[in-house]
């Protein structure tokens, strides 16, 4: 089961009608947030990828249940792309397989939603969505190190700040993130 | 300002009669550059439906004033939208029904000519996806070879023709598209001819289609000749039709030679092919008519929409019969295109392993057939 904030039943649509009713839905959709769509038409799986990312939103994925497509997708946010990253502790990706292969007891934190961590995430990483992380600091030990990761460096950034205010001794945000991801992967099989 | 809405047939005779036309066509990206609609005279757009769902204003430029505007597609809905939102921008457009489904799946019969006791020979072009079939009739019977899935047309044109089908028959298991060959044997108790050596898997009965055994149709007989040709497949068979037409399955082509990777590794069928072709076919004579299963460009069809060349014409023109033994092996294993869509599922709905439904056949056969060495 794939969390989401809404969802929207396209179910016996016909194209172009799964994409129409999408595009309506998600301006009702606070940004990342994650929507999901089912349809029944087999092309919407192509269309709702090409839509999604022509129109800056996230494409998460698709999964197939009993005929039905679920499509995901995480509306756009405009500041995340831009915004100044602010936590001073930063590995890359690649310094963060090094890590992974080294480090044994580090923890890597996914902060995205946790649709888009069924649909791709490290290996062993522990999934906490960033507007979750206050109410469950607690499922964290303060003294491991703890690698942030989410998209684009961003929710990570904010994510990693609030752990070092909390009390946490070694917190380090990875950049870019999962975006240009290269290292190993666990996927949903779709 | 109305919309008109076109069939795939209109469509068609645009492309025969090489007349201009515009498609704007709003599939996304990905499946406009896989496969569209092709022809001489035809100009193409693609933007998508969903970047105009704000509204046409922004393509209006990029439209002709004085060529016609077909808007096209996958299944209809979607060009019958934008269609409707340039006609109240004022332009005269039309659509085309069914979307490229439906493009997908016509077919067009054209006369290729007479038998000599009497009788003709069709070819059914699916100009959609590059198959031809045949339909060979005398006496009042008729013989279908490579039918097409939808087995429509060839019932309707039976019916009109006064017609019984008595046989249908398969030059060999097709990969590109699903046959349409046991469908109409259930429908019109015809006999379904099939090579052996490509039927060892299938999970039906059929009538073994081999050299030596003639088939007649008509009782003033019209001959048609199995002759094993493997190469494509290991059972594939040319067919001599009335000493005078060579259906070539997809051996031979007008502009290009088939493929041995189909149905396995190209290199266990790269010598039988290269035997086939340069020797087994090198026996016959010069002048017989070639008709083939699959054409690739809209540049092979005639003038009339036929596919078809002379046999001694294809020795000298044909790259494929200019190669020597090593440029051959290079030719027909590497740099080959796509295979064709869900080409392994297409073969297995085939031997009658998988008996998907109708919405997922016409899926499974979207796109161009790529049974030929080179696009």
């Amino acid at each position: 089961m794939i969390k989401s904030n809404a969802m929207l039943d396209a179910k016996g649509l016909a194209c172009p009608m799964p994409i129409v009713k999408t595009k309506k839905a998600i301006k009702e959709l606070g940004a990342g947030e994650v929507i999901e769509v089912q349809a029944t038409d087999k092309g919407s799986k192509a269309d709702m990828k090409a839509w999604a990312t022509g129109s800056g939103h996230h494409y998460l994925g698709t999964i197939e249940e009993n005929g039905v497509l679920k499509h995901y997708i995480r509306k756009a946010t405009a500041e995340e792309e831009k915004a100044e990253k602010q936590h001073p502790h930063v590995v890359s990706n690649e310094e963060l397989v090094n890590v992974m292969e080294h480090e044994k007891d580090a923890v890597i934190l996914d902060v995205r939603e946790s649709a888009e961590y069924a649909f791709g995430h490290i290996p062993g990483a522990v999934s906490l969505p960033l507007g979750e992380l206050n109410g469950r600091l607690n499922e964290l030990k303060q003294d491991s190190s703890v690698y942030v990761v989410c998209r684009t460096g961003t929710r990570s950034d904010l994510a990693a700040q609030k752990l070092t205010e909390e009390g946490f001794k070694n917190v380090i945000n990875v950049l870019p993130g999962m975006s240009e991801w290269q290292g190993p992967i666990t996927k949903l099989e779709g | 300002m109305g919309i008109q809405k076109w069939t795939a047939a209109q469509v068609a005779s645009r492309i025969i009669q090489k007349n201009k036309l515009f498609i704007l066509d709003v599939r996304n990206e990905d499946a406009f550059q896989d496969w569209k609609i092709e022809g001489a005279t035809i100009q193409h757009l693609n933007i998508p439906y969903f970047e105009l769902l704000d509204g046409v204003d922004e393509i209006l430029e990029q439209l002709p004033k004085d060529t016609e505007i077909l808007v096209v597609c996958a299944k209809e809905g979607s060009s019958v939208m934008v269609a409707e939102m340039l006609s109240e921008d004022g332009l005269d457009v039309s659509y085309l029904e069914g979307g490229m489904k439906s493009w997908s799946e016509y077919l067009r019969p054209v006369k290729i000519g007479n038998l000599n006791n009497g009788g003709a020979i069709y070819q059914f072009v699916r100009i959609g996806k590059g198959c031809l079939s045949y339909l060979i009739e005398s006496d009042g019977e008729a013989m279908i070879v490579d039918p097409a899935r939808m087995i429509e047309p060839y019932e309707s044109f039976v019916l009109e023709k006064g017609l019984v089908i008595k046989y249908a028959v398969d030059t060999h298991l097709h990969a590109d598209h699903i046959s349409g060959g046991r469908l109409l044997a259930e429908k019109t108790g015809s006999t379904y001819f099939l090579p052996p050596k490509d039927a060892d898997d299938v999970a039906f009965s059929y009538t073994p289609l081999e050299e030596g055994k003639t088939i007649t149709v008509g009782s003033t007989s019209v001959s048609v000749k199995p002759i094993h040709s493997p190469g494509h497949t290991s059972g594939s068979t040319t067919l001599l039709i009335d000493n005078t037409y060579l259906l070539t399955g997809d051996i031979l082509f007008v502009k290009s030679i088939g493929r041995p990777d189909l149905a396995g590794k190209a290199e266990d069928w790269v010598g039988d092919l290269r035997n086939t072709l340069y020797h087994n076919y090198r026996e016959l004579p010069d002048n017989l008519i070639v008709l083939p299963a699959h054409y690739s460009n809209v540049s092979e069809l005639g003038d009339r929409g036929e596919v078809k060349a002379v046999l001694g014409d294809l020795f000298e023109k044909n790259d494929g019969f200019h190669l020597n033994e090593l440029e051959f092996r290079k030719a027909v294993t590497e740099n080959l295109p796509p295979q064709p869509n869900a080409y392994q599922e297409i073969r297995k709905t085939n031997m009658g392993k998988l008996s998907p439904d109708q919405e997922a056949q016409q899926e499974m056969e979207i796109g161009p057939n790529r049974c030929a060495i080179q696009d």
